[in-house]
């Protein structure tokens, strides 16, 4: 096959490699709850947490989901085009790069009986001299783990939101929906909302599917009595017995059935509310009286979401370098590395681990979509909304419904455990996420550029290599670091495909998480949170270096 | 570098809709100018030319140049130059830079390259101008980095796809008379599109609507 052919294939084989695993390891998953009589159902259903554990999915799932995207949506109303919009959105980033268990425990630090809430306000508000005995953190209705759940999925909604916007012309629309006597917020519903909510469709559905099944924020944050089923199943798949394989895969096929349900009523829920809108448009909505408290609402809760991660975060940073610290002093009595110092082999070795996976996959899955994207621009291919569900697949299908399948391919081929095939697991998450972070960049360049280079003689590979890539750089390098920072936060594919012989910061993080020793779950998380961090801020650092010297790039990007 | 421009019944057709009927030769050194007003088929006409015509379109005849059948070419082995209504200047790039991008990959060593830049942006009253960044250049002086470029590139003919059109009078008028001067001592076929009469009598060629019909002679 020519080069060209090779290219023009890379969308088709793209989209393979992202159906071929999730297909597979989806039939590996669930073909042994069918085993031996279908003795993994029985189990199940003999399991009396069964009905508990599901309805704690399925109650975190939705509310973790409207939750942020009202949130989202508020801050969007109210905020759009202010000064307050554009300092949440240079909050995004930091935001986004923290991995989903160290936003986990650092909220763990905060709410905790003896976190830094509790000992700013004790004693002199509380009273209490030591922890008091509650049910803060892994409380059973699983409102930590619903909290947690939220602050971290209303910034990948808000980027999201704020990518689409351009695509829905809402300046002009709110402008529009104004002109006719409509107040910001009823504008914005009765205007450009039905446009937006097209394009964040996927996107919600990939949080409702994340939130129904997330296994490391639901064992840091969520109930234990029974676990969310997704943690459950996670628990009986790691028996060392192998005893439970086959009630895992019948809970696996359940918990996916739970989360296509929800999907279904979630899409019932949306024409309901369309329809709702409509009749409220045609009612002659305007509500000016909205706007002020969208607008501080908006405010209010973007600057708290923001702040208790920065709060959580900063307070897993003093503990790994906390000397003595009792409850309920709200600073250590002194600072010490002794955490860090101690621990620097493993902090080096997962650190080490984590990077290699990281870098790998999002190398791999960059070169894919630069392909994809090429072939797409040379060659007109239009991509369909078929290609965008493929591509969002790894997203709405539970892991825990396919990655144990991936975990048998493997072991059969004899290539688990090692950290090649974990980075391959990664690159099916980390792909979707570089394409959708790199694919606006890339289709906003200016097609004459490339008409100028052939003009000029340049052959395609040419234009691409010494125009495209590096007037691109910024972008590439950001869906770079997007890349790392969720390959960082993989935590069931380093488990399973690692088959517990992989350890990265992540899976260290968590592992820790059920112990007590705090200085050095700070130490983990902080680290798993600080690469990613360092890698957006090269890609921010890289290019302006680079081309300290080029205004008009500087524009451009 | 220079040839005659053949096209050789050239129709180009939308959904059974001509946009473009040509049938003559530009000769070295002129300018054959394609007037109408907007969506008359004008930039269909040169997309043609320029071989980026979208797969929607329909397309009959030949297009020679230097008697090679460069039809079915892939734009950039035409050999055909291209002037945008901007500069286009490529942003990463330092005026040498861009001038150097241009230069065939057949002139070999680094110096004999710089030498050729050199040379370059002094005939155009550029000269000391190679390290600096095009987003610093006025808009005259980047239209002539913009044209040096293109004859860089040893294109054997021309396409101007309305460069002057955001120039200002005084502007418009010197460029114009730069670009022009260029052409005729290069030898160089061009076809100019425009929809201002003052471009099209300083081309000085003959003037044509896309679908053939002769509006003034040389």
């Amino acid at each position: 096959m020519t080069g060209d052919g090779l290219l023009r294939q890379a969308p088709r084989l793209t989209l393979i490699l992202l159906t071929l695993p999730v297909a597979a390891g989806f039939l590996g998953t669930l073909m042994p709850a069918f085993w031996h009589d279908a003795r993994g159902f029985h189990a199940l259903w003999a399991w009396n947490g069964l009905p508990r554990a599901l309805g704690l999915s399925l109650s975190t799932g939705v509310m973790a989901t409207a939750g942020s995207l009202l949130i989202t949506l508020i801050i969007v109303a109210g905020l759009y085009g202010s000064r307050g919009f554009s300092v949440i959105q240079h909050l995004l980033a930091p935001l986004l790069s923290v991995p989903h268990a160290a936003a986990a425990l650092g909220l763990a630090f905060l709410i905790s009986p003896s976190g830094w809430i509790a000992r700013l306000f004790s004693p002199w508000a509380t009273g209490w001299q030591v922890p008091p005995d509650l049910l803060i953190l892994n409380d059973p209705w699983g409102l930590s783990l619903t909290f947690g759940l939220i602050a971290k999925e209303v910034p990948f909604l808000l980027l999201m939101a704020i990518a689409a916007l351009p695509q829905t012309d809402a300046q002009r629309r709110l402008l529009a929906a104004q002109s006719l006597g409509a107040g910001r917020v009823s504008g914005f519903i009765v205007a450009v909302l039905p446009a937006l909510y097209a394009q964040l469709r996927l996107p919600v559905y990939a949080v409702l599917a994340y939130s129904m099944t997330a296994v490391d924020m639901a064992m840091i944050l969520g109930p234990t009595l029974p676990h969310t089923l997704s943690v459950q199943i996670v628990i009986w798949m790691m028996d060392p017995t192998l005893s439970h394989q086959s009630t895992a895969a019948a809970a696996a096929l359940v918990q996916l059935l739970t989360v296509l349900g929800a999907l279904l009523l979630w899409r019932l829920a949306e024409t309901l509310l369309h329809r709702l809108l409509i009749g409220r448009a045609e009612a002659g909505l305007r509500a000016p009286w909205a706007d002020g408290i969208a607008r501080r609402i908006g405010a209010a809760l973007g600057l708290f979401l923001a702040g208790a991660l920065f709060l959580a975060l900063g307070g897993m940073a003093l503990w790994s370098v906390a000397g003595l610290w009792g409850f309920p002093d709200p600073l250590p009595e002194s600072l010490t590395l002794k955490t860090w110092t101690r621990s620097a082999p493993d902090l080096i070795e997962s650190g080490e681990m984590t990077l290699r996976i990281a870098l790998l996959a999002t190398l791999a899955a960059l070169m894919l979509v630069l392909a994809c994207l090429e072939a797409e621009h040379r060659f007109g291919l239009v991509p369909g909304a078929r290609a965008l569900w493929i591509l969002y697949l790894p997203l709405l299908v539970p892991q825990v419904a396919f990655l144990p399948g991936v975990q048998v391919v493997l072991l059969r081929a004899g290539a688990d455990g090692t950290w090649l095939a974990v980075a391959a697991a990664h690159l099916i998450f980390v792909l979707p996420y570089v394409f959708l972070s790199l694919a606006p960049a890339f289709r906003a360049w200016d097609p004459r550029i490339a008409l100028a280079g052939a003009a000029l003689g340049a052959p395609p590979w040419t234009v691409f290599v010494r125009l495209r890539l590096p007037m691109l750089l910024r972008p590439i390098l950001t869906a770079g670091a997007v890349g790392i920072a969720v390959s960082i936060g993989q935590y069931l594919p380093s488990l399973l495909i690692g088959g517990g012989r992989i350890e990265t910061l992540t899976t260290e993080a968590v592992a820790l998480s059920s112990g007590g020793n705090r200085r050095l779950i700070g130490a983990y998380a902080l680290l798993q949170m600080l690469m990613p961090a360092m890698c957006f801020g090269l890609a921010l650092m890289v290019p302006a270096l680079a081309f300290r010297n080029r205004h008009g790039l500087r524009v451009a990007a | 570098m220079s040839g005659i421009l053949q096209l050789d019944h050239l129709r180009v057709s939308h959904k059974g809709t001509a946009l473009v009927d040509l049938n003559l030769s530009v000769a070295p050194g002129t300018v054959l100018t394609i007037m109408g007003p907007s969506g008359s088929g004008k930039s269909t006409a040169l997309a043609a030319i320029m071989g980026t015509l979208p797969r929607e379109f329909d397309r009959e005849g030949r297009i020679a140049l230097e008697g090679r059948d460069i039809t079915d070419l892939a734009p950039h082995l035409r050999r055909v130059g291209l002037l945008f209504q901007d500069d286009i200047l490529f942003p990463h790039l330092s005026v040498g830079g861009n001038l150097a991008f241009a230069i065939p990959p057949i002139t070999k060593g680094r110096a004999a390259r710089q030498s050729l830049v050199e040379e370059a942006l002094a005939s155009a009253g550029l000269a000391g101008f190679a390290g600096r960044d095009p987003a610093t250049l006025s808009g005259g002086q980047r239209a002539r980095v913009a044209l040096m470029r293109t004859l860089l590139a040893r294109p054997c003919a021309l396409l101007l796809d309305e460069p002057f059109s955001r120039l200002d009078a005084d502007l418009r008028t010197q460029v114009r008379g730069f670009v022009f001067d260029r052409i005729r001592s290069a030898g160089l076929a061009a076809v100019l599109v425009t929809h201002d009469l003052e471009d099209a009598r300083a081309a000085g060629g003959p003037v044509v609507t896309p679908l053939g019909k002769v509006l003034a002679a040389p």
